[in-house]
């Protein structure tokens, strides 16, 4: 009997340990350490490069970035914003980069009149800039025939 | 002679009041009239301005669906609905001029507005997107026309600090201003959307695929 007693004293008493020991462990998950019913800290929004002169490329195909912010710049099937100093009979008037010929190609590398539909969406591959640390190490270097270096 | 003038004026009821107007008046004397004149008036005037005012805000405007479900939606998302300071320019800042002859003429257009409101002529989207190109075409030639008098209100050339400016904003704006053109050269599309703008710059619009 006084056994049994102890034995069940011992159980609570394990059972009880054990659930304090998961409350003292908040959960972890995606978010971090931060409970459910808290709010996590907010990272500050990065703001686009304003307006700067274009970015050197770091390898042969890389599309080139762009160097300005592009807010409320509409892509669409009506107009391209970018286009309207991008394009070939704007780019001298804008002084912008002109885009390249192989803009004008469809898939059976046809040359058409105008851009061609896959290239049409420019931020597909060109993407603005915001002054960020990357968030993994990356230890990529161009080559020396992009960078000119010896 | 004067009877066959009244005799004319039986058949007439306009000619009867210019009759009547044409009298001097014989029971009320020149300060009551002058007082009476000078208040209704100031009543008149008072109440012209006050409803031409009413028909000159925003909530006015998007009272037409035709307003409210196309231009306004779009309007929303552009920086003079939305920006860092808060200051607005809401729909009659751009579209009404400010002076007070050059509004009266606006205003007596816009009755062409009132005849497509009750002819229906832009009241689905379908409709509004056919008639989007001929829509934005009269707002820029007018824009032309007056150099675009509406954006300088608030935007002055001359006020324009290029220094505070990005690198593609200095070059436009000096050599824009050498070259003697307007805002909306090129600052087309900047509250709306802008229509299909194959016709206008093949160069920017995929035009048919």
């Amino acid at each position: 009997m006084m056994m049994k007693k102890i034995t069940i004293i011992l159980a609570l008493l394990a059972t009880a340990g054990f659930g304090t020991q998961v409350n003292a462990e908040p959960v972890k998950s995606l978010r971090g350490a931060t409970d459910i019913d808290q709010d996590s800290s907010v990272a500050a929004a990065k703001k686009y490069n304003k307006d700067n002169m274009p970015i050197e490329r770091d390898y042969v195909q890389q599309p080139p970035l762009i160097p300005h912010q592009i807010k409320n710049y509409r892509i669409n099937i009506k107009s391209n914003k970018c286009m309207s100093c991008h394009s070939w009979s704007n780019y001298r008037k804008s002084g912008a980069t002109k885009i390249s010929q192989t803009h004008f190609e469809n898939r059976d590398e046809q040359v058409l009149a105008n851009v061609s539909a896959r290239r049409y969406f420019c931020t597909q591959c060109h993407v603005p800039q915001v002054d960020a640390e990357p968030l993994v190490e990356n230890v990529f270097q161009p080559v020396d025939s992009i960078t000119g270096a010896k | 002679m004067s009877n066959k003038k009244s005799k004319e004026c039986n058949d007439m009821i306009l000619c009867r009041i210019w009759q009547l107007l044409k009298k001097p008046s014989v029971s009320y004397s020149l300060g009551t009239l002058l007082i009476v004149g000078f208040i209704s008036g100031i009543i008149f005037w008072g109440g012209f301005n006050t409803a031409m005012e009413m028909t000159n805000n925003e909530e006015f405007c998007i009272s037409c669906h035709e307003m409210e479900d196309n231009v306004y939606q779009e309007y929303k998302e552009t920086i003079h609905y939305s920006n860092r300071t808060g200051v607005r320019a809401t729909c009659p800042d751009c579209h009404v001029p400010k002076e007070w002859h050059h509004k009266v003429v606006r205003k007596i257009q816009a009755s062409n507005e009132l005849l497509h409101k009750a002819l229906g002529t832009i009241d689905t989207r379908e409709k509004f997107e056919g008639k989007r190109l001929t829509l934005a075409k009269h707002v820029w030639e007018a824009m032309e026309k007056t150099d675009s008098r509406e954006c300088r209100n608030c935007h002055n050339f001359e006020f324009m600090d290029f220094t505070e400016q990005g690198r593609r904003a200095v070059k436009a704006h000096s050599e824009g201003l050498d070259a003697g053109g307007t805002c909306i050269d090129c600052h087309k599309g900047i509250a709306h959307e802008l229509p299909d703008m194959h016709e206008v710059d093949p160069g920017s619009s995929i035009g048919d695929i």
